[in-house]
């Protein structure tokens, strides 16, 4: 009996010598100020910083810590520049999560490549943002991923002829999403009759708008982030464009801030997404309630893909046995296969693009609600 | 036909907004011969005292008069603090520019600390969602209500500059400040009453696009502030007409170069109109009344 206690004691006495923990430093390059990039931003802050507390708290990594590190880069691309090397150089961080802009990334997610230090990005869905190279990951579900599946939905559902575009012309997603749409558009057959663009901080879309409503489209599709999208689908509706025109709208305008912005006016605006808040599993509701508990509001889409890729780097963490090896490191993060993640099963395939099943939402009553066919 | 209407309604309320917002910038250039560049700063700090106030419950009147208030308090502040500062210290008046500017930056910095940097909206209200289509062509009363108070702060503006004793005591010191000296005008208090109501303009304006286009957020003022350098250089500097009708002709080009030409270019083809009216008249629309500024 005594010997028993006496072993406890000292295995616990050991434990706790050898609880020297080794930190993986996590840089989160996100946009927490800076216009409309912070409202994607500080989701995905918080959902990383979320993930980093739980698994931390969970012991799962045995003497490895997470160690977040934010850095906010406003959205600026010459900002998120900056923070790479110093993140890589000085902070010596194993994984970079972010940035929140697609042209931030493009600016800087290279730094990185160069460097070998594994990107993982959460909220950019242009398309070849992993084309840069076998550091540069994604749990953001592309644009060309997940509109063709919306726009097949739309098809069969309302049987639409003709179509209105309009999109960011100085924003490199949405020059993207408008590039996607349109090819997607195309494939079904669906007539284009008219194009037009908007600008960052344009408030006032009336002009064009009174030009889709001459068109008079069967569809209206919007490539804009969700502050902007709110405004153009709530314009769209007080120039009187009917209900019968349905509005589309891109991966990145989904958002809680759109319903609040835009009111009555954004029902039935339809969109596809990787994750969406209702999903009904145990480990997304755990997430959910998790995520109200810490911040006191509801998760998006891009909490949940950055809880997502903090639990990929958790995961990579444990099968390389660490992060000093930084070859292996990135392998294991190359070889996410099939991760319980809030959105169902999560794997990169070849390109380190997510392999997840997209869901069309539709907007009813000021929130999004998965499309019943 | 009434597409083109509907574009001239599009045009005239988004006009509307810059003439208020551009009286302002002009008032302050007639006057004092610099330029605020804190005046975007002051149309976003009236857009979110209007949405406080909004949110407190305040019938909407009365939010104009908080954002014109707030507007105008920001404003004296300015002068207070940088400009009569700077003067009083023999500083030459590009360092107004650049101070005002600096001014600016830290206003939208303590905006984005208080209220956060996602866009926020005006509480619903329906009254102002309502809307008329009159042969083809959709009018919301709330373009209407902007149209009205913009006219009314126009006709303001213009009865206090001809009529009253303060006016009076603008237009002396806009001539010179010497001379408004001798002649015993307080130039103090005078140029203080000017940055007062070019704020209270900015204040206003703010409130009303706020409310008209659904935004508001710190950043709303750094565009705004360009339109309103535009509209006044087209309306010729400190002439408080031509900012009028400036702010008008900025609107309509905006929405006509998306309407008929392409929204693609709509600030080339809109800027490049600007140039070339400046290239026919140099000193804006109403170079003829120069010497009458403010």
């Amino acid at each position: 009996m005594v010997a028993l206690l006496l072993s406890a004691a000292g295995a616990m006495a050991l434990s706790g010598a050898a609880r020297s923990e080794t930190p993986v430093k996590i840089g989160i390059v996100q946009a927490t100020s800076g216009g409309s990039a912070a409202l994607y931003g500080l989701m995905q802050k918080n959902g990383a910083e979320l993930a980093i507390e739980q698994i931390n708290a969970s012991g799962k990594l045995g003497d490895f810590k997470l160690v977040g590190i934010h850095q906010d880069d406003a959205g600026d691309r010459g900002q998120s520049v900056n923070i790479f090397q110093r993140l890589i150089n000085q902070e010596k961080v194993a994984v970079i999560l972010g940035p929140t802009l697609t042209t931030s990334a493009f600016a800087a997610d290279p730094i990185a490549q160069k460097a070998g230090v594994p990107v993982i990005a959460s909220s950019n869905t242009a398309p070849g943002v992993t084309d840069m190279g076998d550091h540069i990951f994604r749990t953001s579900p592309p644009e060309a991923m997940v509109f063709p599946g919306v726009l097949a939905y739309v098809k069969k559902k309302y049987a639409p002829k003709t179509a209105a575009q309009i999109y960011g012309i100085d924003d490199v997603l949405m020059k993207s999403a408008y590039a996607v749409h349109k090819k997607a558009l195309e494939a079904e057959g669906i007539k284009i009759v008219t194009t037009e663009s908007f600008q960052k901080g344009d408030v006032d879309y009336s002009a064009q708008i009174t030009k889709i409503k001459a068109a008079n489209p069967d569809l209206l599709v919007i490539g804009g982030l969700a502050e902007e999208t709110a405004n153009i689908v709530r314009q769209a509706r007080q120039l009187g464009i009917p209900p019968s025109t349905i509005v589309v709208g891109a991966n990145a305008a989904i958002s809680t801030k759109l319903a609040e912005l835009a009111g009555a006016a954004a029902d039935g605006f339809t969109v596809g997404a990787g994750w969406f808040i209702n999903y009904d599993s145990p480990k997304n509701k755990a997430f959910v309630d998790a995520y109200r508990k810490k911040y006191n509001s509801d998760p998006d889409t891009f909490a949940a893909q950055a809880f997502t890729s903090v639990e990929i780097v958790a995961d990579a963490v444990k099968r390389a046995g660490g992060v000093s090896d930084p070859k292996k490191f990135r392998d294991a993060i190359a070889a996410t296969k099939d991760i319980d993640a809030n959105n169902g099963k999560f794997s990169f395939d070849d390109h380190r693009e997510p392999v997840i099943q997209p869901k069309v939402l539709i907007m009813k009553d000021g929130k999004f609600t998965l499309a019943s066919d | 036909m009434s597409t083109f209407l509907q574009q001239l309604v599009n045009g005239i309320s988004l006009g509307s907004t810059y003439a208020v917002f551009a009286m302002g910038c002009t008032l302050i250039f007639g006057v004092l011969n610099i330029v605020n560049m804190a005046q975007g700063a002051f149309f976003m700090g009236g857009a979110y005292f209007g949405l406080e106030a909004a949110r407190l419950g305040l019938p909407a009147p009365l939010v104009l008069v908080v954002a014109l208030i707030g507007g105008g308090l920001l404003g004296v502040v300015s002068e207070l603090v940088i400009f009569r500062t700077l003067r009083a210290r023999g500083g030459h008046r590009w360092m107004g520019l650049v101070a005002s500017l600096a001014l600016a930056r830290m206003m939208v910095g303590l905006a984005q600390e208080v209220f956060g940097t996602q866009v926020q909206r005006y509480p619903a209200s329906g009254v102002l969602e309502i809307s008329w289509e009159i042969g083809g062509v959709r009018i919301q009363l709330l373009q209407v209500v902007i149209l009205v108070v913009s006219l009314m702060l126009m006709a303001l503006l213009a009865f206090v500059l001809q009529r009253s004793r303060t006016g009076r005591a603008i237009r002396t010191v806009a001539f010179s400040e010497d001379v408004a000296r001798i002649v015993g005008v307080p130039v103090g208090r005078t140029i203080l009453i000017t940055f007062f109501l070019a704020g209270a303009l900015a204040g206003a304006s703010g409130m009303l696009l706020g409310n008209l286009f659904n935004v508001v957020s710190p950043f709303m003022g750094e565009q705004m502030l360009v339109k309103g350098l535009t509209v006044i250089i087209l309306g010729g500097l400190g002439n408080v007409p031509g900012a009028v009708a400036g702010g008008f002709v900025l609107g309509l080009i905006e929405v006509f170069s998306v309407a008929y030409v392409s929204s693609s270019f709509r600030d080339a083809i809109g800027f490049g109109l600007i140039f070339f009216i400046l290239l026919v008249k140099p000193n804006g629309l109403f170079s003829g009344f120069v010497e009458r500024r403010a």
